[in-house]
């Protein structure tokens, strides 16, 4: 067990600064692609005076009604005004799991057995969570 | 700054609320809209939320004029982003509630992961109190975000209603400590190290702390993260007094380590609403840069405000969400 001080862990600090950039990076394409939706220059796949029309429905027949990809699938689409805001969001989505990934050889190097198994269970379930395994097949 | 100088804020949301929910009332189309309804959703017993006429653009304009207000409110009430957004969001606007509570999750995400970096150089938030709660909190926050996809919106209205008026209560009884008596760590927490030391700068002092009954709050974590993503609500609302008055930590490190403990909750739930297409831009965005923004001019305002007055404020406009959103699950207030 390390000595308790006032001072951030190695770890932590590595966490905390993957964060910080990935946060600013996520949240700044985030906006610019919103732009890029609203202003037209990117075609969007479902026209945007449709949507008042769409965002009353459940997201399974919001899906079904637009015949609009599960899962990954918005990935082909990523060109087109609507699915390009994706990006930032997975971005923001996805940061969790590369500061997991950051800071598991710390815990290794310390051997500090109990987190190197949390780490890894925490970036599975995470890894699951984002795969779409556990959302296919709900059409 | 006075409770007065707060008001008008109080009354914008409210005016902003009533705005929303009259011009879906008056909207001419909203019958035929509601007819075109998909027939699976009225037989999994959807309400028919009739479509606007209103032009498109009208409505990511007063979500985000919306959000900035509770992104104030938020901050001088003492409460996350998410839990007055759901309920709010939900209750007053046309969206369906799948795509409330995904935009929900990603403001909760979104200020979390600000927030999280900061908090934890100045060693407020633990990554070792966190990592073990969030393995538990995430999974459980997969379930919640499963299950309430599946539930007819109703339902899910009517358990966030009650949800919410039970939050309620949380935040108008519970009581917090700033430094909780912990006279010895329990056997799971030492031997994980969940303790630590900080700068508390009120008194000029480093704090030691260290944790108790951690089975006990894990198994509460279950539920806390099946709510969460359940509701997309974010979930500082139990985190805190979970963290503070169950397990002890001091109420800065509870607080800074919930902030960032969402961040990782949040997203296990959030990767669920994206892969089941309950996720759209056009909500997403206005809300969560309204909501951060807001919160920075919150900041601003709390140094010369008055907290508690304004968390009752906060908790009367939850009430008031949490009332609407239980009437509407239930068909007395459509």
């Amino acid at each position: 067990m390390e000595k308790l001080t006032t001072k951030a862990s190695e770890e932590q600090l590595l966490y905390a600064k993957l964060l910080s950039i990935g946060t600013w990076i996520g949240l700044a394409v985030l906006v610019i692609t919103f732009f890029l939706y609203v202003s037209g220059v990117l075609e969007p796949v479902i026209p945007i005076d449709r949507l008042p029309s769409l965002w009353t429905m459940k997201a399974t027949d919001y899906m079904h009604a637009e015949n609009l990809p599960h899962g990954w699938g918005w990935v082909s689409l990523a060109g087109h005004g609507d699915f390009v805001n994706f990006i930032g969001v997975v971005m923001l989505s996805g940061l969790t799991v590369v500061c997991y990934l950051a800071i598991l050889p710390i815990f290794i190097r310390k051997k500090d057995k109990a987190f190197i198994i949390m780490a890894v269970v925490e970036i599975l379930i995470l890894v699951l969570a984002a795969s779409g395994i556990l959302t296919a097949g709900g059409h | 700054m006075r409770m007065y100088k707060v008001l008008p804020l109080f009354l914008a949301v409210l005016a902003l609320m009533a705005l929303a929910t009259g011009a879906l009332a008056s909207d001419p189309h909203a019958a035929a809209a509601a007819a075109n309804m998909t027939s699976a959703a009225h037989a999994a017993g959807e309400a028919a939320v009739p479509a606007s006429a209103t032009p498109w653009w009208v409505w990511p304009l007063v979500l985000f004029v919306v959000t900035f207000v509770l992104g104030i409110l938020a901050v001088l009430g003492g409460v996350g982003g998410g839990v007055l957004f759901v309920p709010i969001i939900g209750g007053f606007f046309p969206f369906h509630i799948d795509f409330v509570r995904g935009a929900g999750l990603l403001v909760a995400l979104a200020g979390a992961l600000a927030a999280g970096p900061g908090l934890l150089k100045r060693n407020l938030a633990s990554l070792r109190l966190a990592m073990p709660v969030a393995v538990i909190a995430s999974a459980a926050a997969i379930g919640g975000a499963l299950v309430g996809l599946a539930l007819p919106a109703n339902l899910i209205q009517t358990l966030l209603g009650s949800a919410i008026i039970f939050i309620v209560i949380i935040m108008a009884v519970a009581k917090k400590s700033d430094f909780p008596n912990v006279p010895k760590p329990d056997n799971l927490s030492a031997a994980l190290g969940m303790m630590g030391i900080y700068r508390e700068e009120s008194i000029g002092k480093d704090v030691e702390w260290h944790v108790h009954r951690t089975p006990k709050a894990l198994l509460t974590f279950v539920l806390i993260g099946f709510m969460a993503g359940m509701f997309g609500l974010g979930a500082g609302w139990a985190n805190v007094p979970v963290l503070n008055l169950m397990m002890g930590a001091p109420l800065k490190i509870s607080v800074a380590t919930s902030k960032f403990l969402l961040s990782i909750t949040d997203t296990s739930a959030a990767w669920i609403f994206i892969n089941k297409g309950a996720v759209l831009p056009m909500m997403v965005v206005p809300s969560l840069v309204g909501i951060m923004l807001g919160s920075l001019i919150g900041v601003k305002i709390l140094a010369k405000t008055k907290p508690k007055a304004i968390k009752w404020m906060v908790i009367v406009l939850l009430l008031f969400a949490g009332v609407r959103a239980l009437l509407k699950g239930l068909g007395i207030w459509p």
